[in-house]
C-alpha cells in the first residue's frame, strides 16, 4: 500500500462516510465535504509533475492474484498524469459548481456525491493502472457509476432510457475490451502493459495480434462514444449538468482516448491501426458536427460537439501513430505532431467543453429551459455568462487567440501531411483527409456560434421562460470563469504546457521515439496552408450561420437521424422478447418440469460417465457374505418402498415409508452401526408422529388422474435413476482407488480425544464444526415453522381458513 | 389432541421418568458407547411428545414451563461459547480437551469439554423438536 | 450382500424419484424421505459392509467399521428430520391457505 494506491482509494473511502456526514450534518450542504477530496488529489498531482518531467515515473505494486498475474500496479506516467490532472482538477471545479447547482433540500445530494466520488475513483484507477485486468475492472465501475448518475433522476423516463443506453453500449465494448487484454496476454503471458511492449516482437507477428486489437479499439470507441456507439452520449444529457461536464465531456468519455494512446505502443506503426483509429475519429468528428447544427437543446449540441471533438483527437492519435511506422527519422518528426496537437487539444477541450457544459447549466439554472428556440437576449441579463460563453465557444470555433485555435491549426497541419503519405495506400484517399476536416471545421464553427448567439442575443422572450433569469450565483460562475481564464492562458501561452506535461505524455506514447521530439508550440506559423483553412472556415462558417434558416432543409433531405438510435431500440426490445419466450419456454413454474430437467441431465451425465470409465469391468472384489436376515429385511424394504406409489390413503402412504425407515434401523443394527439405529429409531418415531399431527384434519389423498405420457415419463426417469444409482453403488464396491481415511479417526479417537465412541468423537471433536453448523440449520428450520405457523395474515377473509377459528396468539398482521 | 385414554396416560406417567432417566443416560455414555447429544435430545423430546399425546399440550407447558425457542438459542449458544473458548487458551476454534479427575463419589472421572460442546447439542436438538412439535400441535 | 444392498439402494431411488414427479406435495415429500434413506444405505455400502466390530474402542475388538460413514450418517438423519418437518409444514400450511396440494394447481402466474 503506497501513497498512489491511496490516492486512489480515497475517494471510495470519501463515499462510504458522505452518507454519514449528510445525515448528521445537514446545515451545510454536503459538497463542501467533497470538495477538499480533488483538491487534495489536485495538489498531489501537481507536485508530481516536476517529478514525472524528468522521466522519473513512480510504480508501486501489491500482488492481488499472483497466480494470475494480476497485480494492482499503480503507474504514474506521463500520460497517466495528464489524464490524472484532468481528473482531478474538473473533478474540483466540477464539485464546487454542484455545490451551488444541487439545492440539498429537494435533491438526495448524498447519493449524488457517493457516485460522483466512485466515479472519480474509478477513473483514477482506470488511467494509473498498470495492469490491465485491473484497468478493465476500474474501466467498468466508471460505466457502473456513470449508469447511476445519469438515472439520478430515475423518476424521468428518458433518465433512464438514457443510463441504460449508456450502460448496455460501453459494457458491451468494455467486454470486448476484456477478450482483447486475455489475447494480449495469450500472445506476451503478462498483463502488464509495460511488460506487454516489452515483448512487442512476439506480440505483433503473433496471428491473434489484429483480433486483439479489434476487440480492444471495440472498447475504447465505445467508451469514447465514436461513430456509430456515439448514440449514448446525446441520451446522457439527461444527467444533471455538473455530471455531464465531468463524466459526459472531459473525463470518461476520454478513457477510450486514454486507451488508445496507452495501448499505441504495442498496436501504433500497424495500417489496421492506423485507418481504423483515423477513420473511425474522422468519421465521427464529421457526423458529430453535422448533427449538432440541428438540434435545439442546447446540452445536445455540446454533446454531439463532444462526439465529433472526440473524433478529432482520436484520427489525431490515429494519424500519429504513422510516425512509429517510420521510426527514428526525419519522416516521424512530421507525424509526432499529431500526437502533440491531440494532446493539446485533449486538454483544451477538457477546459473549453467543461466551461460550456457550466455555462449550458447555468442559463438551464436560471431560466428553467436550455431550448434554444425559447432562448435569447440574455447578454445583458447575464453578462459574465455571455462572456464565458463567448470565450468558450471561440476557442471551439477555433478562434484566435484561445487555445482551441492552436490545436486546430496543428490539426491541419496533421491532415495536410497525412494527405501526403505514402505508406498504408493512403495516396487514393488522402486528399481526402484534409477535406473533411475542414468540412467539419466549417460545421464546428456554425454550431459553436449558434450556441453564443441563439442564447444570448436576439430577441428576448420572458414568456417563454419559466423563471425569471438573472445573473448566477459566484460560486456558480466561478468554476467556468477559471476554465476560461485557461482557455485564454494556454492560448496565449502554450509552451507553460508544452515541457511539463504534453512532452511526458508523449513519451508514455511514443516511447521508441521518446529521444525524438521537441514539442514547441508556436503562436504565430507565418501565412500558411493552415492559416488560410481558418480563414476559410471563418468566412463561410459566417456565410452558413447567417444563412441557417434557408439551408437547414438539408436536414430533411439527408437523413436527419441515421437510424442507429432505431437499430438499438429495435435490438432491444427483440431482444428481451425473444429471451422471454426462451425462458418461458423452460421455466414453466412446474416443479415436476425442473425435476425431469434435472434427473435426465443426471442420468446422461453420470450414465455416460459409468460407461465411459468401464466401471462395470468385474474385479472380484472381497464381498460380505449374505445371510438369511438380510434377505429377509431387504425384501420387506423393497417391497414397502415399491407400496407406497400405489396407496391410495395418506395414512398408508405415510405408515409405508415409516416401515421403511424402521427397516432402514435394522440394517444399521446388522450392520454394526447402533448409533445410528438409536437417532435413526427415534427420528422416525417421532417424525410419523409429525405426519399424523400434521394430516389428521386434512382430507383425504384424492386419487392422481393421470394421463399415460405422464405416467410413462416419470416411470422412465425414476428407473433410470434408479439404475444409475445402482451402477454407482455397485462401480464403488469394484473399484477402490485409494484407502480409507477412517483409520485415523479409529486411532487417534482415545489418544487425543479420550472418548471410546468414535462416531461421537468425530461428530463433537474431530468435525465438530460441522455439527456446530448442523444445529443452526436444525435451529433455523424450527423457527422457520415456528413462524410458518404462527406468524400469517390475519386481515384475509375467513372463508379461506376453511371455516377454522384462528389460533394466532403472538402473530403480527 | 387429548384423547383421555386412561392406560396410556397411567402408563406414561411411569414410562416418561423411565425414558428421560435413559436419555440422560445416553447423553452421558455418549462419549465411550453408543448415545450423545443427539441421541439424548431425541429421545427426551421424545418422552416429552409421549407424555403431549397422552395429555395434552396444556399440561406439557405446565409440568415444563420452558420455551422452548429459548432452549434452541441456549443450546446454540452453549456450542458456540465452546468454540470459542478455545480462542482464551490460544488454540483453534472447537478444539476440545478432556482430563482425568478424581471426584469424590465418582472416583476417578474423565471431564471432557466435548461433553458441554456435547450439551448445547442435546438443548438444541430438544428445543427444536419441541418447539416443531408444538407448533404444529397447537395449530391443529 | 453388496449387491444386495446396492439394489435396494436403487429401488429407494427409484421409487422416490417416481414420487418426486408426481403431482402430490405429500407425495413429493414422501419421495425426497425415501430418497434419504437410499443415500444413507449407499453411503453404508460404499464403506464396505461387516468388516469389524461397532466403532466402539472399548469392545477391543480387532477390527471395526468404518466411522466415517456414520457420522456422516448421523448428521444427514438429524439434518433430515429438521428439512422433512419444515417441508410437510409447508404443505400443510399451503394446503390450508390454497386449499389444494396439487402442484400444477399450485403454479405460480406468469409473471414471477
Amino acid at each position: 500500500m503506497s501513497l498512489l494506491h491511496a490516492v486512489i482509494l480515497l475517494p471510495f473511502a470519501f463515499a462510504v462516510i458522505v452518507p454519514l456526514l449528510h445525515k448528521y450534518i445537514n446545515k451545510l450542504h454536503t459538497g463542501w465535504f467533497v470538495l477538499p477530496v480533488p483538491v487534495l488529489l489536485l495538489t498531489y498531482f501537481l507536485q508530481r509533475i516536476s517529478q514525472v518531467q524528468d522521466g522519473r515515473v513512480i510504480e508501486e505494486s501489491i500482488p492481488w492474484i499472483p497466480s494470475l498475474n494480476i497485480h494492482f500496479t499503480a503507474y504514474l506516467d506521463g500520460l497517466s498524469l495528464l489524464f490524472s490532472l484532468l481528473i482531478t482538477g474538473i473533478g474540483s471545479l466540477v464539485v464546487l459548481y454542484s455545490i451551488y447547482y444541487m439545492s440539498k433540500d429537494k435533491e438526495a445530494i448524498h447519493r449524488f456525491y457517493v457516485y460522483l466520488l466512485i466515479f472519480m475513483g474509478a477513473m483514477l484507477g482506470v488511467v494509473l493502472s498498470d495492469n490491465l485486468i485491473v484497468l478493465y475492472g476500474f474501466w467498468e465501475l466508471t460505466s457502473l457509476s456513470s449508469f447511476l448518475l445519469i438515472a439520478f433522476w430515475y423518476q424521468r423516463e428518458r433518465s433512464r432510457y438514457g443510463a441504460l443506453k449508456s450502460m448496455l453500449i460501453t459494457v458491451f465494448g468494455g467486454f470486448a475490451m476484456l477478450a482483447g487484454f486475455i489475447l494480449l496476454y495469450i500472445m506476451s503471458g503478462s498483463f502488464s502493459v509495460r511488460e506487454i511492449i516489452a515483448e512487442l516482437g512476439t506480440v505483433t507477428e503473433h496471428s491473434l495480434f489484429i483480433p486483439a486489437m479489434l476487440l480492444v479499439l471495440l472498447g475504447a470507441f465505445t467508451k469514447s462514444a465514436q461513430f456509430p456507439f456515439h448514440i449514448w452520449l446525446p441520451d446522457a444529457m439527461e444527467a444533471p449538468t455538473p455530471v455531464s461536464a465531468y463524466l459526459h465531456s472531459a473525463t470518461m468519455v476520454k478513457a477510450g482516448i486514454y486507451l488508445v494512446a496507452r495501448l499505441s505502443p504495442i498496436f501504433a506503426g500497424d495500417a489496421t491501426w492506423f485507418w481504423l483509429v483515423s477513420g473511425f475519429g474522422l468519421v465521427t468528428l464529421m457526423w458529430g458536427s453535422y448533427s449538432a447544427v440541428k438540434q435545439t437543446d442546447l446540452k445536445a449540441i455540446l454533446a454531439f460537439s463532444t462526439i465529433s471533438q472526440l473524433g478529432l483527437i482520436m484520427s489525431l492519435l490515429g494519424l500519429g501513430s504513422a510516425a512509429v511506422y517510420f521510426g527514428y527519422g526525419e519522416q516521424s518528426a512530421i507525424y509526432t505532431g499529431a500526437i502533440t496537437a491531440a494532446i493539446f487539444h485533449l486538454i483544451n477541450h477538457a477546459t473549453f467543453k467543461g466551461a460550456l457544459f457550466m455555462v449550458a447549466g447555468i442559463v438551464d439554472h436560471e431560466t428553467g429551459t436550455r431550448d434554444i428556440r425559447k432562448l435569447g437576449g440574455l447578454m445583458s441579463l447575464m453578462p459574465i455568462t455571455f462572456t464565458l460563453a463567448l470565450i468558450g465557444t471561440f476557442s471551439m470555433a477555433g478562434l484566435p487567440p484561445f487555445n482551441g485555435f492552436l490545436s486546430k491549426e496543428m490539426f491541419f497541419t496533421a491532415v495536410l501531411k497525412a494527405s501526403q503519405l505514402d505508406i498504408f495506400n493512403v495516396q487514393s484517399v488522402g486528399v481526402l483527409i484534409p477535406v473533411v476536416a475542414w468540412l467539419a471545421s466549417i460545421l464546428t464553427f456554425v454550431y459553436s456560434m449558434i450556441i453564443v448567439f441563439k442564447t444570448f442575443t436576439g430577441k428576448y422572450q420572458p414568456e417563454k421562460l419559466e423563471k425569471k433569469p438573472h445573473e448566477a450565483p459566484l460560486g456558480m460562475l466561478l468554476p467556468p470563469a477559471v476554465l476560461a481564464s485557461l482557455v485564454i492562458v494556454f492560448g496565449l501561452f502554450p509552451n507553460l504546457l508544452a515541457y511539463s506535461i504534453i512532452e511526458p505524455a508523449m513519451v508514455s506514447i511514443l516511447p521508441s521515439l521518446a529521444d525524438e521530439f521537441i514539442v514547441k508550440i508556436s503562436f504565430w506559423h507565418g501565412w500558411s496552408t493552415e492559416l488560410f483553412m481558418t480563414i476559410g472556415v471563418v468566412g463561410i462558417g459566417v456565410l452558413l450561420y447567417l444563412t441557417l434558416q434557408r439551408w437547414q432543409k438539408v436536414y430533411n433531405v439527408l437523413p436527419g437521424k441515421l437510424s442507429f438510435n432505431r437499430l438499438y431500440d429495435r435490438a432491444l426490445s427483440t431482444l428481451e422478447n425473444s429471451s422471454l419466450r426462451m425462458t418461458n419456454s423452460y421455466m414453466t413454474g412446474s416443479i415436476r418440469h425442473y425435476m425431469i430437467y434435472i434427473f435426465a441431465f443426471f442420468i446422461a451425465v453420470l450414465g455416460y460417465l459409468l460407461f465411459k470409465l468401464d466401471v462395470f469391468n468385474w474385479r472380484n472384489a472381497e464381498l460380505a457374505e449374505l445371510s438369511i436376515y438380510e434377505v429377509v429385511l431387504t425384501a420387506v424394504l423393497v417391497a414397502a418402498t415399491l407400496a407406497v406409489p400405489f396407496a391410495q390413503k395418506r395414512l398408508t402412504a405415510i405408515i409405508l415409508v415409516g416401515a421403511v425407515g424402521y427397516m432402514i434401523v435394522l440394517f444399521f443394527v446388522i450392520l454394526s452401526a447402533p448409533d445410528l439405529a438409536l437417532t435413526q429409531m427415534i427420528v422416525e418415531t417421532v417424525s410419523v408422529t409429525l405426519f399424523l399431527l400434521c394430516f389428521y384434519h386434512l382430507p383425504k389423498l384424492r386419487k392422481e388422474i393421470t394421463s399415460i405420457p405422464f405416467k410413462l415419463t416419470n416411470a422412465i426417469i425414476s428407473v433410470g435413476v434408479g439404475v444409475i444409482v445402482t451402477a454407482i453403488a455397485l462401480a464403488v464396491t469394484n473399484n477402490r482407488l485409494f484407502d480409507s481415511i477412517s483409520k485415523y479417526y479409529l486411532e487417534e479417537s482415545y489418544n487425543s480425544a479420550g472418548g471410546n465412541n468414535v462416531v461421537n468423537v468425530i461428530l463433537v471433536d474431530f468435525r465438530g464444526f460441522d455439527t456446530l453448523l448442523e444445529i443452526m440449520v436444525l435451529g433455523i428450520a424450527s423457527l422457520g415453522i415456528y413462524s410458518m405457523i404462527k406468524l400469517r395474515h390475519t386481515d384475509e377473509p375467513l372463508d379461506k381458513r376453511h371455516g377454522r377459528t384462528k389460533t394466532d396468539k403472538g402473530g403480527k398482521a | 389432541m387429548n384423547n383421555g385414554d386412561v392406560i396410556l396416560q397411567t402408563s406414561t406417567k411411569i414410562i416418561l421418568f423411565i425414558i428421560i432417566t435413559f436419555s440422560a443416560y445416553l447423553f452421558f455414555a455418549g462419549h465411550h458407547n453408543p448415545g450423545g447429544g443427539f441421541i439424548g435430545g431425541l429421545m427426551s423430546a421424545s418422552a416429552l411428545v409421549l407424555l403431549a399425546l397422552a395429555f395434552d399440550l396444556k399440561t406439557v407447558r405446565k409440568v415444563i414451563p420452558v420455551n422452548y425457542r429459548v432452549l434452541t438459542a441456549l443450546g446454540l449458544l452453549l456450542a458456540v461459547l465452546t468454540g470459542v473458548g478455545s480462542f482464551v487458551f490460544d488454540v483453534p476454534f472447537l478444539s476440545h480437551t478432556f482430563g482425568y479427575f478424581d471426584l469424590p463419589l465418582l472416583g476417578k472421572t474423565e471431564l471432557a469439554t466435548a461433553v458441554l460442546f456435547d450439551l448445547g447439542v442435546y438443548l438444541a436438538v430438544v428445543g427444536v423438536t419441541m418447539t416443531i412439535i408444538l407448533s404444529i400441535g397447537e395449530d391443529t | 450382500m453388496e449387491i444386495m444392498m446396492s439394489i435396494a439402494t436403487g429401488v429407494l431411488f427409484m421409487v422416490g424419484t417416481y414420487l418426486i414427479l408426481s403431482r402430490s406435495l405429500l407425495r413429493i415429500i414422501l419421495g425426497t424421505s425415501l430418497i434419504t434413506h437410499g443415500v444413507h444405505l449407499l453411503l453404508l455400502t460404499m464403506s464396505r459392509l461387516k468388516t469389524g466390530a461397532a466403532p466402539l474402542l472399548g469392545q477391543e475388538a480387532a477390527a471395526y467399521t468404518d466411522p466415517l460413514p456414520q457420522a456422516l450418517i448421523l448428521t444427514s438423519i438429524v439434518i433430515n428430520f429438521g428439512v422433512t418437518s419444515f417441508f410437510f409444514v409447508l404443505a400443510y400450511r399451503a394446503y390450508q391457505e390454497l386449499g389444494t396440494d396439487n402442484m400444477e394447481e399450485l403454479r405460480g402466474g406468469d409473471d414471477e
